[in-house]
């Protein structure tokens, strides 16, 4: 039982950081759900502002690691291009997909939009962060304000799982290996 | 009973704010401005690409994130002291949201291939 290199970086992209992401939003959406004056005391908004801030900050970096990683380290190894007249396509993901039409769907749907669409997240989360950030307590008063953080939450959530719904779907039909 | 905190602090202006949610929004935009573009405009999809490893995506979502930080660096440091319509930037951050969500779909930007 053993990870190949790239293997491992599958992993950390995919599954390690993706797990983080998935704890971290679940985390600030709870808390930024109930951080309302009128359901807290003094106390319970200063106490729980601390782990809203740092759930939607944690969300941010993990964002930013996983799009990163997956980019600059996972990526290229999926679209390396097979030398001419290699039979065996297993190696080269990108290759391997567009070479069958029956699953050519994977890289022309799944992968053109995964590439694009997990860039979303690090940025819509870095600017909910930075709102939980910059106005702490006065979200818990300025219900608009909230709403609106928690929907890009949400929408950054969103494009991220879209990402990472592809990429498992995709890695099941062409592992990077 | 609940209490609030509302006189215990100064409402920062929601400049700000404005300006964070709709710079994102600029920033996301030109990811699918440059996907689909990339696909129009001879010679872009070259330029666009920093890293022959990961092709041109790394320069679609680079120059977007430069786009980004300069956008949010430029709105702050204009509305920073001011009020702003919390309201209009939240509809213009959606907006503009939407459209590179559109403009990354590939069925969308596939056709200019």
């Amino acid at each position: 039982m053993s990870l190949s290199f790239r293997e491992f970086w599958a992993v950390a992209h995919g599954m390690t950081l993706g797990a983080l992401f998935l704890l971290a939003f679940a985390g600030g959406l709870a808390g930024l759900y109930s951080y309302r004056a009128g359901l807290l005391t003094v106390d319970g908004i200063r106490e729980r502002l601390p782990r809203i801030k740092w759930g939607t900050g944690l969300m941010a970096v993990v964002a930013w690691l996983t799009v990163i990683s997956g980019t600059y380290i996972v990526y290229p190894w999926y679209r390396a291009k097979a030398p001419e007249g290699t039979a065996d396509l297993a190696a080269f993901p990108r290759s391997f997909l567009k070479a069958n039409a029956s699953i050519a769907g994977w890289h022309n749907f799944g992968m053109e939009w995964k590439e694009h669409v997990a860039w979303f997240a690090p940025i819509l989360a870095t600017a909910v962060a930075y709102l939980i950030w910059k106005y702490g307590p006065q979200l818990a008063e300025n219900d608009r304000l909230r709403k609106m953080a928690m929907i890009l939450f949400v929408i950054a959530f969103a494009t991220a799982a879209i990402a990472g719904l592809f990429g498992a779907l995709i890695t099941k039909a062409a592992p990077v290996m | 009973m609940a209490t609030t905190t509302s006189k215990q602090t100064n409402a920062a202006p929601t400049g700000p704010a404005a300006a964070a949610m709709i710079s994102s929004s600029i920033g996301v935009f030109f990811i699918g401005f440059f996907t689909t573009a990339a696909g129009i405009i001879p010679g872009l999809g070259s330029f666009l690409n920093w890293w022959d490893p990961a092709g041109n995506l790394t320069g679609k979502t680079g120059l977007s994130i430069i786009i980004w930080l300069i956008s949010w660096a430029v709105m702050n440091n204009k509305w920073k002291n001011e009020n702003y319509d919390l309201g209009k930037a939240f509809n213009i951050t959606i907006a503009l949201i939407v459209l590179g969500l559109l403009l990354t779909f590939p069925p969308i930007f596939q056709i200019f291939e």
